[in-house]
């Protein structure tokens, strides 16, 4: 008896468990995208009133993993990555985590309401339900295009952070958010690749798994193509501009280059080197999209001191 | 009336209890300074003003105007009395 009220003491939950909940690495993307939304938008915003924006959307962002952990405690428990999360560690329950992701969410939407505007948090509340419920609970068990319609999850808050300054949607922050959904798939695909996972022991369908390392080769090279064309018709919108224009150049013929490799290699070639093109390709992937979205805020600031008149811009 | 007794608890759940402290001073924080840019943010100090269930002709559209009109009016039915 006393051995167990002391095993119960010690993995009492404290502060940097609830917050691991929130999935603090996921929300950094989340907090640089929207800032990046926020800060090319036409039309300025308060900064105390943008900071508020962007707490909310980080909140809200770590409502809806807060609330996929809860949903998916059962497989966590299972795959080595995630063994050590919160719930299947014993240091939060399942019920506190569903409490908080509830909470968080409620509260994220409505203070979002309050500071900004109605369609910024309706956008909120749509990417906690579809992270949560589209992704978590029916899709992520039941296809291996679950990267796919999950990437959209994540490329939410660009638009959500243009949606605060200006109160609509329009075709930059549509292509804001085409950016992130089409450059989803080929970077987790090539993580896929070179990764060990157990995600078939708990009976997540992954592409490689189910349809094989051949067929995502295929996918990664037909999902960048696309997004190459996403990337540079950004260019052409009133957010971008030569200079995002010369980064996009470099950045897409690096990575359509090693999506091209990865296309081009046999797994038998892949073994042999142990992944070096693969494991290279998804670190570009990650500059990739760092660099684009630090390009366009680069742009708004020649912008708003009249620096892209050179070009003729 | 504070708790004198020290008990396990209060040390073990001092990190949390902190933490919840501290998110609770942030949302003031949140709330005072949103309040301060959305009043600082207004173009008239009238839009201020709300129904708080005390009947205030001014918080009608053109109440004010029409109560002066009637003013006016009375005065110049009055004079016209006196006159007569």
């Amino acid at each position: 008896m006393t051995d167990v009220t002391n095993q119960t003491q010690t993995q009492e939950a404290q502060m940097g468990d609830y917050f691991a909940l929130m999935k603090p690495r996921v929300m950094q993307l989340v907090v640089f995208t929207a800032l990046v939304g926020l800060v090319v938008a036409p039309v300025g915003v308060n900064p105390f009133v943008g900071f508020v924006a962007i707490l909310c959307i980080a909140v809200g962002a770590g409502a809806s993993g807060a609330l996929n952990m809860w949903w998916d405690a059962d497989i966590d428990a299972i795959m080595k990555r995630t063994v050590s999360r919160p719930i299947p560690s014993g240091a939060v329950q399942p019920g506190e985590a569903l409490a908080i992701g509830l909470a968080l969410s409620a509260f994220a939407v409505v203070l979002l309401f309050l500071a900004t505007n109605a369609l910024a948090a309706g956008l909120l509340a749509f990417t906690i339900f579809f992270y949560a419920v589209v992704y978590s609970m029916w899709l992520k068990r039941s296809t291996p295009q679950n990267i796919v319609i999950g990437g959209a999850a994540g490329a939410f808050p660009p638009m959500i952070g243009w949606a605060v300054a200006t109160g609509s949607v329009s075709i930059e922050s549509i292509l804001m958010f085409g950016l992130i959904f089409m450059w989803t798939p080929p970077h987790f695909w090539a993580l896929a690749l070179f990764v060990k996972s157990d995600y078939g022991d708990a009976g997540v369908p992954m592409l490689t798994e189910t349809h094989g390392r051949r067929v995502t080769r295929n996918h990664i090279l037909a999902y960048c193509v696309p997004l190459v064309l996403v990337a540079f018709a950004l260019g052409f919108t009133s957010i971008g501009g030569p200079f995002y224009l010369l980064v996009a150049l470099v950045l897409n013929v690096w990575f359509l280059t090693g999506c091209y490799a990865i296309w081009k290699r046999t797994d038998a070639d892949s073994e042999a080197d142990k992944h070096a093109v693969e494991r290279r390709t998804f670190i570009v992937s990650i500059y990739y999209l760092f660099g684009h979205f630090s390009a366009l805020m680069v742009e708004a600031l020649l912008r708003s001191y009249g620096l892209t008149s050179w070009a003729g811009w | 009336m504070a708790i004198r007794a020290e008990h396990e608890i209060h040390s073990r759940r001092k990190g949390r209890n902190m933490g919840v402290g501290l998110l609770l001073l942030g949302f003031i924080g949140i709330v005072f300074g949103l309040t301060v840019v959305k009043v600082l943010g207004l173009t008239d100090i009238r839009q201020l003003e709300r129904f708080d269930h005390v009947a205030r002709p001014q918080l009608e559209p053109g109440a004010l105007e029409a109560a002066e009109q009637r003013a006016v009016d009375l005065e110049a039915s009055s004079n016209a009395e006196a006159s007569e």
